[in-house]
């Protein structure tokens, strides 16, 4: 039993993957709510820190402050307007989970951070949530990776309560911690402070890849 | 030496040979205090378990219970304690009792393979010499303890993941949980059984059988029984 047990732990990623195929087929690739009940299925799991979902302030805006020569208080409109990416990459969770082929939409950091100015003295991001409770980091350099992005749309149309909506982060080369969602505000600041995971042991660099410290190399 | 497979009431282990009063002398332990402590905390944490792990997976149950660090938590935490009960209870003296029924449920009869094979096609098996636990409850306990092993083995991957290959952890998760559903589905069962089976269901909450549920259910058991009462009461009083 143990054995199998241990077969299944090393064998048994294919076999999800086989799974999931299987489970795609079925339901010719619709978002059905049972089918992400299936182990091994290429869904969503959603994680949630505090109590549920948390509902979108009535009139959302992004706010960029910290160490920036020009604040920025953007509307989903705003973000729309700026020059969009497309991505279509996996999601990745350090536990083990894995969507491939994930549909995001949205603005690069790097574009933001240019509009509003990074100050003198501005190392690193620190991004929070309005379910007033997760927090993420990025240093600058991190932050200008061409695959990472202000996603205001995902799974082909905006991005659902669960899923973060309507703005998030998404970090392609990192495990799926980083992609922070219903983003409030990022600040620039001066270091790095571990985000909500991070302050719980989890890897504050968290390329994907095989041992996931800061010498792991990004694979997208 | 006093019989541990006592005659008498639910609690007493005295060893009194054959029935000497209407009350108590219809009851044979079955289980005892230890068994039943070892079971119901086993149980308990099950419960917390299947509970915290819904509230971790089910999307509705995500959305209406969230506090995702405080349930990881109280999940791993369970998780480890899982096993605990069972060993603390065969650890010491206290566990004679426990340890002779693992002895049983790990010995396998010839009517035991029969009356598995009858029982898969559903044909009368009441002509068999059935012991203390029927094939059905033997392989309910060895699935048991495996899948706890299992469970185990695949939370810890996922709870310390760092040190796997991140194949290795999508692969315990999705043994996590399949073998989690199977499991459930499994308890399900032993639930369906055992409130179909009132004379067995009262021996995991009361201890004790009829020696009529016995004559039934457990012949080569209520024989065996008889044999240790009528050594020890051929042996010499002390």
């Amino acid at each position: 039993m143990l054995g199998l047990g241990a077969a299944g732990v090393v064998a048994g990623s294919p076999v999800a993957h086989g799974i999931a195929d299987a489970l795609d087929s079925l339901s010719a690739g619709t978002e059905s709510g049972l089918a992400g009940l299936v182990p091994g299925g290429d869904y969503f799991q959603l994680y949630t820190v505090t109590n549920g979902f948390p509902a979108p302030p009535p009139n959302y805006r992004l706010q960029v402050t910290g160490l920036v020569r020009r604040p920025l208080s953007l509307s989903v409109a705003d973000l729309e307007a700026m020059a969009p990416t497309a991505l279509v990459k996996p999601f990745q969770c350090v536990t083990g989970w894995r969507v491939p082929n994930v549909h995001w939409e949205g603005v690069r950091l790097a574009d933001i951070l240019d509009s509003a100015g990074v100050a003198e003295g501005g190392k690193a991001l620190l991004f929070r949530s309005f379910d007033g409770v997760y927090t993420e980091s990025l240093t600058l350099a991190q932050a200008r990776l061409p695959d990472v992005i202000v996603a205001y749309r995902m799974l082909g149309g905006p991005i659902s309560r669960a899923h973060g909506g309507p703005v998030r982060l998404y970090v392609a080369p990192m495990y799926g911690y980083k992609s922070l969602k219903w983003l409030s505000e990022i600040s620039v600041v001066e270091r790095v402070y571990p985000g909500y995971w991070e302050q719980r042991g989890y890897a504050v660099n968290a390329w994907v890849g095989r041992s996931n410290d800061d010498v792991g190399t990004p694979i997208s | 030496m006093r019989s541990t497979l006592g005659w008498g009431g639910a609690t007493t282990t005295s060893a009194r040979p054959f029935p000497s009063s209407r009350e108590h002398g219809d009851r044979l332990v079955r289980f005892d205090g230890v068994e039943r402590a070892a079971h119901w905390a086993t149980a308990a944490l099950f419960l917390t378990l299947v509970v915290t792990g819904a509230a971790l997976y089910v999307p509705p149950l995500v959305a209406l219970v969230g506090r995702r660090a405080l349930i990881v938590r109280v999940h791993v935490d369970a998780g480890l304690a899982l096993p605990v009960p069972l060993l603390l209870s065969v650890a010491g003296p206290w566990g004679k009792a426990l340890r002779a029924d693992l002895r049983r449920l790990n010995r396998w009869s010839n009517d035991d393979r029969r009356w598995l094979s009858l029982a898969l096609r559903r044909l009368p098996r009441s002509h068999l010499r059935v012991g203390k636990f029927n094939a059905g409850q033997k392989l309910n306990a060895a699935f048991s303890l495996g899948v706890m092993g299992v469970m185990l083995m695949t939370g810890s991957i996922m709870r310390w993941f760092y040190f796997w290959p991140l194949s290795w952890r999508s692969g315990a998760t999705f043994v996590h949980d399949l073998v989690a559903y199977i499991f459930v589905a499994a308890v399900a069962a032993h639930i369906y059984m055992a409130l179909t089976h009132p004379g067995a269901l009262r021996s995991i909450f009361a201890g004790w059988v009829s020696r009529a549920w016995a004559e039934r259910h457990a012949k080569a058991w209520l024989e065996e029984l008889e044999t240790a009462a009528r050594q020890d009461e051929a042996r010499p009083a002390r």
